[in-house]
């Protein structure tokens, strides 16, 4: 008779697998598409305001009340420099738009210093009130909105300054991998000079340039495939 | 300025863009390649130590967030944030959501006709600890149907969402769990080409399982790490 205290059972779960804990396999964890159903987890309320505290970036509308476990953005106070809406559409390769698209964004402040224990410029000042980070879901006609801060511009290469700029994240269902873009300022000081921007073919450059609006939003579309099809990165 | 640490590329495991099995993919990845910039202060850096002031309070245990206890298999799952040398990520985000155990989700879109669970919404997040540990307590989720193909079927799975320290270290992915027959015949997780896929497949562990309480499960989640030396150009995706 075999005891159920057999070392035999207690040591078979270590056999070796094919799965996340095989040491031969270590290596990135790949990537997957958020799904259609990431809003009641990922979108928090205020996530796409970085300015002040509202509900921007999430859609309440698609699930029950009671299920907002993850609420609610807690600003400490207004940042510095010039507040602006940035805003655009996601559109699919049919050129139709994307409603259940994830736009993310990462930026500096407005005196052009991250908000990172990886930016080292002490010479350029934080801001207590700005994070940078902000995250939006796209609503029924595809459109992204953000409130935030322009920023201000960060160094680049060498002795270079970047234009201002924010770097972008799109995720979606059918999005297998985060698509990562840049949106810059039309006539913004240095868009001639930037190094991210003078990598890129300049036949399409225009779709990383956000334009003015009438109103004073700044607009960008997204469009994940065909005519215009936005320039994503090779990081 | 400072020299930039630029981060490694995708390796030999990650997906592509474009995978015609996953039939949301055709519209909606590139048809131009990707275009290789080089990395500066923007993609190196991420709003680390800002996770409470974002998103609010840590929620690692989903089924304590209603008036009940939740239906379905209890389950524990814990692992570490890794970077690509082994170290541990500390103090990063990772977010989750799911579906409830019989396979649906809180989403007014999800229409499928399974019960909903009026204790049990499927997501949290917690921020890892200075070994780049996490730990939820969750119930294990159950598989459901998706229009993809005939009888498409979605093994069951467990999002997750993590920064790491970096914009260039952004990874959105799904846990899947040991012994499910539905995995190999799944378009998303078999855009992921073989043995990679397997590195989403969670371990079950008697040691994380607690008696008479719930089952446990290991997933270790490694991001793309930093290169002390510039990346050679050796993965390319296309």
């Amino acid at each position: 008779m075999t005891s159920i205290e057999s070392p035999d059972l207690e040591t078979r779960n270590a056999a070796p697998r094919e799965d996340n804990q095989d040491l031969a396999l270590f290596g990135q964890t790949p990537s997957q598409t958020v799904g259609p159903f990431f809003h009641y987890g990922l979108p928090w309320k205020g996530g796409a305001d970085l300015v002040g505290q509202s509900d921007m970036g999430a859609r309440p509308e698609l699930f029950a009340e009671e299920h907002w476990v993850l609420n609610l953005s807690s600003p400490t106070g207004t940042p510095e420099g010039e507040v602006i809406e940035i805003a655009g559409r996601v559109i699919d390769g049919a050129g139709n738009p994307v409603p259940d698209a994830m736009i993310e964004i990462w930026q500096a402040n407005a005196a052009g210093r991250y908000r990172s224990e990886d930016d080292p410029r002490e010479d350029v000042p934080l801001d207590p009130h700005f994070v940078g980070f902000g995250r939006a879901s796209t609503d029924r006609e595809g459109v992204y909105r953000f409130r935030t801060v322009r920023p201000g511009r960060v160094a680049g290469p060498g002795n270079s300054l970047q234009a201002p700029h924010l770097a972008v994240s799109v995720f979606g269902r059918g999005i297998l991998k985060r698509l990562a873009t840049r949106l810059y300022f039309e006539g913004a000081e240095g868009n001639d000079s930037d190094p991210v921007l003078g990598s890129v073919p300049e036949e399409r450059r225009q779709t990383l340039i956000a334009r003015r609006q009438d109103n004073g939003d700044w607009w960008l579309d997204l469009v994940l495939r065909g005519e215009n099809e936005t320039v994503f990165f090779d990081l | 300025m400072s020299d930039i640490i630029p981060y490694a590329r995708d390796d030999a495991g990650a997906p592509p863009s474009r995978f015609a099995d996953y039939r949301s993919t055709l519209l909606r990845s590139p048809d131009q390649p990707l275009v290789r910039v080089p990395q500066t202060l923007t993609e190196v850096t991420g709003p680390t130590g800002m996770w409470g002031r974002l998103m609010g309070p840590a929620v690692a245990d989903l089924t304590t967030q209603h008036g009940g206890a939740p239906q379905g298999q209890r389950i524990i799952v814990s692992g570490r944030v890794l970077d690509e040398a082994g170290r541990p990520v500390p103090e990063t985000v990772i977010e989750i959501w799911q579906a409830n155990a019989a396979g649906r989700y809180v989403h007014s879109h999800d229409v499928w006709d399974a019960p909903l669970d009026p204790n049990f919404t499927g997501a949290g997040r917690v921020v890892t600890d200075a070994e780049g540990r996490y730990r939820f307590v969750t119930v294990r989720p159950g598989a459901y149907p998706w229009g993809n193909h005939k009888n498409a079927w979605r093994p069951a799975h467990i999002h997750l969402s993590l920064l790491g320290r970096a914009f260039a270290t952004r990874l959105v992915t799904q846990m899947y769990f040991p012994d499910d027959p539905l995995i190999e015949i799944d378009p998303i997780a078999n855009a992921v080409p073989m043995p990679y896929r397997q590195r989403m497949v969670s371990r079950f562990d008697i040691a994380t399982s607690q008696p008479n309480w719930a089952l446990g499960y290991l997933f270790d989640v490694v991001l793309k790490g930093q290169q002390q030396t510039p990346f050679e150009d050796d993965h390319d995706e296309h």
